[in-house]
Order: structure tokens, then sequence, then C-alpha cells
């Protein structure tokens, strides 16, 4: 077990940067997920971590030892593949305690922890299987038992799940939390999937263009996010976001979306936008939850107005719907008994008190 | 019998399958017909062969059926069993094909690992020049060769032209290039996250090949194996050109400069001894029949 820090770490290829300088702390058996669209940096990342790719500059340490050129099989590390990557030609418990053999450890001791991990991973009966004769999701299974046999200081996830089907996916990624409870060994997990990131992590690292965007508590970055990009990439569905202006109506601070809509903002967020300069362009950001039907009692910051609904989605426990807003299009979260129907009017409010602010140029969030 | 008429419950259905299966009985029609064409074509000549071995020169010369032996002998047979000059040629062609398919796996191996997975300066170059140099035809090189084994002997006073053993270098300029292309081919194929996995289990380079690589690319190590085999059996020009002593011949070489005196054409014997040449490398097919199908397929669909 050991922390990982990564200081200003640079990967070129030729002439295209593909990390950008990345500065990361991850503590002792913390669960990191680096999450972003394809391209961003975080495969590479990992990739550096594990030692399968040279890092460019910048210094990466395990448990306090800087390893830029120590040699994967000397970092104490072990890595879960996206296709698995189990050695088709050997058994289950082969596969498992390949690590272990090459090290030379006593036959005894191989025996137990291979037992040991199979039972963790309900993969007992399946042991002397080759790995053609397993499905996708036990598959899986053997290759995180591949890891956790070696019992390493650090365990890297690369998109395990991506090849499974969705509720597979579901199931496992539960297993890994289950795992990871129970073995606590620091754990960093690249997926492009931010709902896998969120329900996994302990923090998570938003990253884009070879930079990170943003880290945090899966909480933070639903509720606080820094930039635009990070709004809209956590949560699902996306954050809405309306062209807006600052302006002041008879003392009160609004927020004009449309020449006939204003809101006048709540007084908490009033005080936060009071220096925002009445000329900048901004963005009004809010999550779909809170674009729902209006209640018949008024309550503080949550300003009613009125819909023509584009499309609705059932979704069973509640309704996704669509409306155009000056070109824009909103998604608005109603109960399912609201009465919403496709082309219909509807009366929805907007929570304010939940609303973010964001400069149209940088992206940043006020 | 394009119609067929399925139970299920409910009403009857008749369900009929069209012109797909019109289209593959055709299809089949056509695939036997020529199956059965380069069957003929290709097993007259071994039937042939096998009926002449069976025949006394005086039937093979008489003017009757050719395709009919009415007088079976085994005279060819014992007559060749029994000539150390034949057992001589056999036994120099069993060691040149066994230790040139060693020395050849020994080489394109690890040379296919290290030009397929070891990314160094100019290894993409390097494979291309591997299979390049096959492509330069044997009865091109011949001079060249024969030229500089004649050098390095006056050279340095060791004779290897007229040796069995010349032919050990000769060969493997032959399977070598072949070999390690059929290979890379091979290990290209195995995804990538293979060997990774093995470095971060702590497997060296050379552990990586011999402990998954090889094992894993078995079907086309056999395969390999088997064309070095038969190249080398087969093999005529070069050991014609640098063997001459009798005992030093290999068997297609021995066969035709033994059994041919002059204008006499020894038929019986030669249709024999062909036979019994032909009968290792066809005992290998078989046995292995199922992996070199295997082998010449895999890497066709990722799977």
């Amino acid at each position: 077990m050991a922390d990982v820090t990564l200081r200003k770490v640079v990967k070129r290829y030729d002439d295209v940067e593909a990390v950008r300088g990345i500065d990361l702390d991850i503590a002792d058996h913390e669960f990191v997920v680096l999450v972003g669209p394809s391209g961003c940096g975080k495969s590479t990342t990992l990739r550096m971590i594990a030692g399968l790719e040279d890092i460019s500059d910048g210094d990466i340490m395990i448990g306090g030892d800087v390893v830029n050129d120590v040699p994967p099989k000397d970092r104490d590390i072990a890595m879960v593949f996206q296709n698995y990557a189990l050695y088709p030609h050997m058994t289950v418990a082969e596969n498992m305690s390949f690590g272990l053999r090459l090290k030379h450890y006593p036959k005894a001791e191989i025996k137990a922890r291979v037992t040991e991990a199979a039972r963790m991973l309900d993969i007992t009966d399946l042991i002397d299987r080759k790995p053609k004769q397993l499905s996708g999701g036990q598959r899986q299974r053997v290759a995180m038992g591949r890891a956790i046999v070696r019992n390493p200081k650090v365990f890297l996830f690369d998109e395990p799940l991506s090849n499974l089907d969705a509720k597979l996916r579901v199931q496992m990624r539960i297993e890994i939390k289950k795992v990871h409870q129970k073995v606590r060994t620091t754990t960093v997990y690249v997926t492009h999937d931010q709902v896998e990131a969120m329900t996994l992590a302990d923090r998570v690292v938003v990253m884009n263009h070879g930079r990170i965007e943003q880290i945090g508590t899966p909480h933070e970055l639903y509720h606080n996010p820094a930039t635009r990009f990070v709004a809209s990439f956590i949560g699902s569905p996306a954050m809405n976001f309306v062209p807006c202006r600052i302006e002041d109506v008879g003392g009160k601070l609004h927020a004009r979306l449309t020449d006939r809509l204003a809101f006048p903002l709540p007084p908490s967020r009033a005080t936060r936008y009071q220096a925002v300069p009445r000329t900048d362009k901004l963005l009004l950001g809010i999550r779909p939850e809170h674009v729902a039907e209006a209640s018949p009692h008024a309550e503080p910051g949550i300003e009613p107005f009125d819909a023509m609904l584009d499309v609705t989605e059932p979704m069973g426990m509640e309704t996704l719907v669509y409306f155009t807003l000056e070109g824009t299009q909103i998604c608005g979260r109603v109960n399912p008994n609201a009465g919403a129907q496709d082309g219909g009017p509807l009366r929805m409010a907007v929570d304010l008190n939940n609303m973010h602010l964001l400069n149209e140029v940088t992206g940043a969030v006020l | 019998m394009s119609t067929v008429t399925i139970d299920k419950a409910g009403p009857t259905r008749q369900v009929k399958y069209g012109s797909m299966s019109r289209d593959r009985a055709w299809a089949l029609r056509w695939s036997y017909f020529f199956l059965t064409l380069f069957a003929i074509f290709s097993l007259v000549p071994p039937i042939y062969m096998l009926i002449t071995s069976l025949k006394s020169s005086a039937e093979i010369s008489a003017a009757t059926n050719p395709w009919w032996v009415f007088h079976p002998t085994l005279e060819n047979y014992t007559g060749l069993l029994t000539s150390n000059q034949f057992l001589r040629f056999f036994w120099n062609s069993a060691w040149v094909s066994i230790i040139v398919v060693t020395i050849t796996m020994l080489i394109s191996v690890p040379a296919a690992f290290a030009l397929s997975r070891m990314k160094f300066w100019g290894s993409a170059t390097l494979a291309t020049g591997v299979f390049l140099t096959y492509l330069i035809p044997d009865s091109l090189l011949f001079i060249p060769l024969f030229k500089m084994f004649a050098v390095i002997g006056d050279w340095t006073g060791i004779q290897l032209v007229n040796r069995w053993y010349v032919l050990l270098f000769i060969y493997p300029t032959l399977t070598v290039p072949f070999c390690t292309w059929i290979m890379i081919g091979y290990f290209a194929s195995i995804p990538k996250e293979l060997d990774e996995a093995a470095i971060i289990d702590g497997a060296s380079w050379f552990q990586t090949l011999t402990r998954i690589f090889i094992p894993v690319a078995l079907p086309g190590l056999i395969a390999a194996t088997i064309f070095a085999f038969t190249v080398s059996w087969a093999q005529f020009l070069y050991p014609l050109v640098f063997t001459t002593s009798t005992d030093q011949l290999v068997l297609p070489v021995g066969i035709i400069t033994t059994l041919i005196k002059g204008d006499v054409f020894n038929w019986g014997q030669i249709m024999t001894g062909a036979l019994l040449g032909a009968a290792p490398p066809l005992i290998i097919y078989a046995f292995l029949m199922d992996y070199y199908i295997a082998g010449l397929t895999a890497g066709a669909t990722k799977g």
C-alpha cells in the first residue's frame, strides 16, 4: 500500500502533447478515478504510472520513491485491462498465479492467495477453466483476481468495464467497490463513463485536453463544478446552459434570459454575483432536476414560468421534458403525474438556489 | 428441396427457403466438381508412382497397360532399403532437415518477437528487409554462395564445399526469412495488452516470449516448422550444386544421380525412392494437420 504522487508530468508524442503537466496527489487507500472524453490523456497518465509509457517530463512517485525510470515489474503495481488480457493458454488459477510463480513464491502461499482471491470474487468453481470458457463478466473477475493475488502497492484499472453490457457493468461496478472496501489498496481507475466515476471514486479527477480540469469528491464536482466542461461532463442528463445577463431591476439583481423572461436572484446568489460586470456575456447553468413543474405555493428562489414542451421522455419514476428557450434546448425533470405532454404547455419552475453562473468566454464558473 | 414444413404451435406454416438455398446448392455442386478435378489432378502422379514402384524392370519396359500391375513385386523396395547408399541419402536428408529446422526456429522466433514487439530504431525497415531477402531466387544465389564457400575454403583451409553440412549454412537463407515473416504476423495478432500484462506481472522479455508468446502462437510456430522442414527436405538445386560425392548427397539429388546411369533410367527404383522420400513430410503433415490449418487461417479474424 502506498500513496501516488504526480508532479508536473508531461507526455509528448513527437510534437503532440498528450498530457500537459499534471499534478496529482493520491493518498494511501484512496480510490481515485480519472475521467474525461477520449483523447483527454487519462489512459496515458495511467500507463505512465504503470511504467508502460515513458514520461517526457516531471516526476512520478509511488510510496515516496521516484519511479520515473523503474521498470513496471519493479513498481509493485497491478493492472486490469479493458480487454482483460488473460493468458489464453493458462487456466484461471494459472492466470492468477503467473506473477507469483515468476517471483518464485512458495507453492503453498500461491495456492492460499489464489484460493482467497477466488473466494472473494466468487470464481472458485471456475479455477480450472481456460479464459475462452468464461463469460465477459467472469473474465473480468479473473483479471481482477490476478491483480489481487499480487497484493501490490497500487491497483490500476484501465476502463475495465467498457467491454461489458450495461447490466453486467452495474454489477461489476458494485463488485469492484466491494473488493476495494475489503483490500483497501490504493486504486487509480480510468473511465470515460461519468456514472462509473461518480459511483466508485473517493475523489474524481476530471481531465480534458491533457490537463486536469478539477479534482474533488463526486459531491463537490456535481454541486460545485469549477468549469463549464466539468459542469456539462458530470451529471446525466447534462446541465442546461442558457445565455443570460445580470441586471439591476429596482435595486434587486436579476438574471435576464430573454427580453420577456428575467428571474430575480435569491439573496445568497445575489451577494455572490454582485461584482459580476453587467455587460459580460454569461451563461446560466441549471441541472435538469432544478427545472421542474411549478408547485402551487411559492417558495423563495423558485421562479415559475410557462414553457411549451417539444418532447417528453417518460422514465417511470420521472419524466424528462425538453423545451426551447430562445433557441436553446432545456431539459427538465418533472413528476410523471404533472401532465407533461409532447407539444403541450406546462407551468414550470426553476430553482435558482441551485443555479450556476458561468462566463461564456472563459467557461469559468463564477 | 427448397420447401420445408415446420411444425409449430398453432397453424402449420410453410416456410420457403428461396434463392439462398438454391445459390448454396449450386455453389456446393461447383465446389465438388472442382475439388474432384483437382484431387484427380494432384493424385494421379503419386498413384502412377506407386503402380510403377510395384513393377519389375521387365514389366515397366513391356508394352502392357501402364495403369495395372500384372506381376506385383517388392523388389524395388527391398533393393533400396537394403542399399547402404540409399539409407545414407535418407540419413543425410533427415539430419540436414532436423538441424536446419532447429537453427531456423532458434533464429526466427526471437527475431520475429524482437521485430514485432520491441520497438527499436529501424525495426519496421528491418522487418521488410527480412522479407525482401526471401524474394531473391535460389537460382540467382547459388553461384555467389558457391564462390563464397570456395573462397572461405581457400583462405581458411576449412573445406565446406562437397560436405553435407554445408547445407546447414545455406538452407537457413531460405527458411529463416520466411519463418521470421510468418512469426512476425503471428506475434502481431497477439493483443498488446497481453505482453503488457506479463511485463506488469514481472516477466522479462525472454519470459514473455517463452511463457506467453510461444504457447499462444503455437499454431503459427508449427506452421513455420512444417514449412522449414518441407523446404529443407525437398530442396534440390543447392545440394545438386554443393555436394557431389555419393556419401554426401541428400535424398532428392541422390536418387537422381545414382539411379540414372547415363541414359538408363531405373524407373522402378526412382519411383520407389521418390515415394519413400515423400513419406516423412506426409507423416508430419498428417500429425500436425489440424495445427497447420489453424496456423494458416488464424489472424484472419479477430477472435
